[in-house]
C-alpha cells in the first residue's frame, strides 16, 4: 500500500464575481496529477510559487476537495474517510505563525495533542523533547503572542511531529527562517526520518538545495502539472548529456543580453536564463553539445558584449528545473492560483 | 488544565473524538474569554457592562410610565433583557469562534487536518460564552432585586422549570447559533453581522421586552417560531411565580407545555445544525474555503 496516491488528480477554483466580460472565470491550480509515495519516502514537490504545490498538499490533507481524480493518503480516500486520514497525518506550513498568543508554547502544543487523543503524560514528554530539539525548552511558559516569528515558526514545526503522525505534510518549511533555524529544521527532518523507517514525509519547497539534501524522490512541478520524478540524482542524470555553461558577460551598449532573441538566433542553445549579477549579467546556458558556444560567444560579440568569465559545471537541479520549465524557479508562476 | 486533563485522560474519552473536542473547545474558550491581562478590569467590565446595558432601559422605562416599578410590566421587560444577553452571547458566539480561528489566530486549518469533531468544538467553544454571559445575567437580576425590588424570592423559584426550560432553551439557541456559524465557514468575515442581526431582530419578536400581542398580527407568528420567545416565558414563570401572571405572553401554554415546545425546538436545532454542519465543511472543503482569510 502506498502513503500518498493520487491518481490524475486535478483542482479548478471558480472565480467569484469576474468584473469584466472577459475576465477569466475559473483558474486551473492542478492537472492530471498522477504521484505515488509509497512508506518510508521523503518525498519533494519542486515549484515556483502558484506551482500547485500546496493545492495539492491540502488535497491530501483533506482541507479541499479536487475537482477530479482521486487522492488517497494511507490507502484512505481523501474525500470519503477524511477523519480516518487525519488520525494519521499532520501538516505544518512554512511562514506560519499562527496560534492561540494568549496561550503558552506548553499549552498551546498540548491542546493540538489532546485534539490527536494523546495522553497527558506522553503529550508531556513529547512536548518537552521536541522543544529540546529545537532550543524552545526554555520558552515553553511564554504565551506565543510574546514569541518572535521565527520562534512561533519552531512552535508550529514541533506541532507537526507531537502526535506521531504516519504521514507528515511539510509545505515550505524553512520559509522566513534565518539560516541557522532552516539548518535545524532540515536537520530535524532527516533524523527524524532516520528513526522513523517507516514514516513516510511530503515536502513542497521552492529551494534547491533543500531539495537536493532532503529528499529521495522529487516531482517537478509547474502551472499545476507533474513535470518530472525521479531522484535528485536522476533527474541531473538527464541533462547529463547536454552541456551546461555559467557565463558572465558585460552589458555594453544599446542592446543588452536577452534569453529569447538567444533562444531564437543561436542554433543549439536549448535553454538559457539571465540575472542581473553586480553590473555584469549571469548567463546560465543549456546547449545540446559543446560546438554551440562558439555560436553563443558570437552572438554576444555582435551584440557589443564582453565575455569575463566563463565555466562549464554540473548539472543541478536548477538546470534540470529551467530546462524543464523554460524559466528559473524564482520567476513566479503567473495566472495560476496558490492559497496561502 | 489540570481539570481538561484529568477529564481527557480517560479512556473514553481518548477514543470519542466528540467528546474530547468539547471539552477541549470548552477549556480553550474559556482561556480566550477570561483573559483579562487586569483581573479588575475583567471584574469591572463583567459588573459595569451587563448593568450599564440594563440602566439604559429602566431610565426609558421610568420617563415613560413616570416610576412606575411595582407594575408587573417592569420585571417582564426587566427580566427578558437580562436573559437576552445570554441570546446574543449564544448565536453570535459560534460565529465569531469561526472567524476568531480562522482570521485572527489562523489556526483553522491545523484544527481542520486534526481529528478533532468540527460541530463540538464549535458547541464548546459556545460554552465558554454562556458561562461568561451567565455572570452577566446572574449580576443584572441581582442588582434589580437590590435596587428595584424585582418580586424575585430565591426560596419560592421554580428551579426544576428554570433549569429545565434554560437548558433545552440555551441548547436550541446554541443550534440556531451553530447553524449561523457553519454558514460563516462559507462566507467572509462580515458574514459574523448577520449573526448580531438576527439576535437583533429575534429581539423584537421574541416577545424580550413587551408581549407578542401587542406585535401586529401579521408578523406575531414570528415570534411563535422562535425557541427564545418560549424560553424567555418559562424563565419569567419560574422566577417570578405567581407575579408572572400579571403580565405575560404565551398565556395559553401550561408550563408543561412550554417546556415541550422548547424539547421539540431543541431536538429539531440541534439536528438541524448538525446536519447542517456537515454541508457547510463539505461546501468550504469544495470551494477552498476553510482557511479563507477576507483580506478586507
Amino acid at each position: 500500500m502506498s502513503a500518498i496516491l493520487t491518481e490524475n488528480v486535478g483542482r479548478v477554483y471558480k472565480l467569484r464575481g469576474p468584473k469584466r466580460k472577459d475576465d477569466p472565470k475559473e483558474v486551473v491550480a492542478l492537472q492530471g496529477v498522477n504521484l505515488e509515495v509509497p512508506a518510508g519516502e521523503l518525498f519533494g514537490l519542486l515549484g515556483p510559487n502558484g506551482a500547485g504545490k500546496t493545492t495539492l498538499i491540502k488535497i491530501l490533507t483533506t482541507l479541499l476537495l479536487p475537482t477530479s481524480g482521486r487522492a488517497q493518503v494511507q490507502g484512505l480516500d481523501v474525500a470519503t474517510h477524511a477523519q480516518e486520514i487525519r488520525r494519521r497525518i499532520s501538516m505544518v506550513s512554512g511562514g506560519e505563525t499562527s496560534g492561540y498568543g494568549l496561550l503558552t508554547v506548553e499549552e498551546n502544543l498540548w491542546m493540538f495533542a489532546r485534539f490527536y487523543g494523546l495522553d497527558s503524560k506522553v503529550a508531556r514528554q513529547r512536548i518537552a523533547e521536541l522543544l529540546d530539539v529545537v532550543g524552545l525548552q526554555d520558552r515553553s511558559r511564554t504565551k506565543i503572542s510574546d514569541l518572535s516569528t521565527g520562534l512561533r515558526q519552531k512552535m508550529n514545526f514541533i506541532r507537526g511531529f507531537i502526535s506521531d503522525p504516519d504521514v507528515v505534510f511539510l509545505d515550505e518549511p524553512t520559509l522566513g527562517l534565518d539560516v541557522a533555524a532552516a539548518r535545524q529544521v532540515r536537520d530535524f527532518v532527516l533524523r527524524w526520518m532516520k528513526a522513523h523507517p517507516d514514516r513516510t514525509l511530503l515536502l513542497t519547497t521552492h529551494y534547491m538545495a533543500e531539495a537536493d539534501e532532503l529528499c529521495n524522490r522529487l516531482a517537478i512541478i509547474d502551472k499545476g502539472k507533474l513535470l518530472a520524478l525521479d531522484t535528485p540524482t536522476n533527474l541531473k542524470r538527464r541533462l547529463r548529456r547536454d552541456t551546461v555553461y555559467t557565463l558572465r558577460v558585460a552589458p555594453l551598449g544599446q542592446r543588452p543580453v536577452d534569453s529569447s532573441t538567444m533562444l531564437e538566433a543561436v542554433p543549439g542553445v536549448r535553454q538559457v536564463t539571465i540575472t542581473d549579477v553586480e553590473g555584469a549579467q549571469e548567463l546560465n546556458l543549456i546547449l545540446e553539445a559543446d560546438d554551440a558556444l562558439s555560436g553563443v560567444l558570437q552572438h554576444l560579440n555582435q551584440r557589443g558584449s564582453s565575455l569575463l568569465a566563463l565555466e562549464k559545471r554540473d548539472p543541478t537541479l536548477e538546470d534540470v528545473f529551467i530546462n524543464l520549465v523554460g524559466r528559473r524557479l524564482d520567476e513566479d508562476t503567473a495566472g495560476t492560483k496558490e492559497d496561502k | 488544565m489540570a481539570l481538561s486533563q484529568r477529564l481527557l485522560d480517560s479512556p473514553l474519552l481518548r477514543r470519542n473524538d466528540a467528546l474530547r473536542s468539547f471539552i477541549i473547545a470548552s477549556w480553550l474558550g474559556w482561556q480566550i474569554e477570561s483573559n483579562w491581562a487586569d483581573p479588575f478590569l475583567f471584574a469591572v467590565y463583567s459588573f459595569v457592562r451587563p448593568i450599564a446595558g440594563v440602566l439604559i432601559l429602566v431610565v426609558m422605562y421610568a420617563v415613560i410610565t413616570d416610576s412606575a416599578f411595582r407594575q408587573p410590566v417592569f420585571p417582564y421587560i426587566y427580566l427578558g433583557n437580562a436573559l437576552y444577553i445570554l441570546v446574543s452571547m449564544v448565536i453570535t458566539g459560534v460565529s465569531w469562534a469561526i472567524i476568531d480561528d480562522r482570521e485572527h489566530y489562523r489556526v483553522a486549518k491545523n484544527l481542520y487536518t486534526s481529528p478533532l469533531n468540527g460541530y463540538t468544538y464549535l458547541f464548546g467553544r459556545g460554552v465558554a460564552r454562556v458561562l461568561v454571559g451567565t455572570v452577566s445575567v446572574l449580576i443584572t437580576i441581582g442588582f434589580g432585586m437590590l435596587f428595584f425590588h424585582l418580586p424575585i424570592r430565591l426560596t419560592a423559584v421554580n428551579w426544576p422549570l428554570l433549569v429545565v426550560s434554560s437548558v433545552l432553551g440555551l441548547s436550541a439557541i446554541a443550534g440556531l447559533g451553530l447553524i449561523m456559524g457553519a454558514w460563516t465557514m462559507t462566507m467572509a468575515r462580515h458574514f459574523w453581522s448577520v449573526g448580531e442581526a438576527v439576535a437583533g431582530s429575534m429581539y423584537l419578536f421574541s416577545g424580550a421586552i413587551f408581549p407578542l400581542d401587542t406585535l401586529p398580527a401579521s408578523i406575531r407568528w414570528i415570534g411563535l417560531l422562535l425557541p427564545v420567545t418560549y424560553w424567555l416565558e418559562a424563565a419569567r414563570r419560574a422566577l417570578l411565580g405567581a407575579d408572572a401572571a400579571g403580565f405575560q405572553t404565551l398565556a395559553f401554554l401550561s408550563n408543561w407545555q412550554l417546556i415541550a415546545v422548547l424539547a421539540g425546538f431543541c431536538a429539531v436545532l440541534l439536528i438541524s445544525s448538525a446536519y447542517f454542519y456537515r454541508w457547510a465543511l463539505h461546501a468550504s472543503k469544495e470551494r477552498g474555503l476553510i482557511d479563507m482569510e477576507s483580506g478586507y
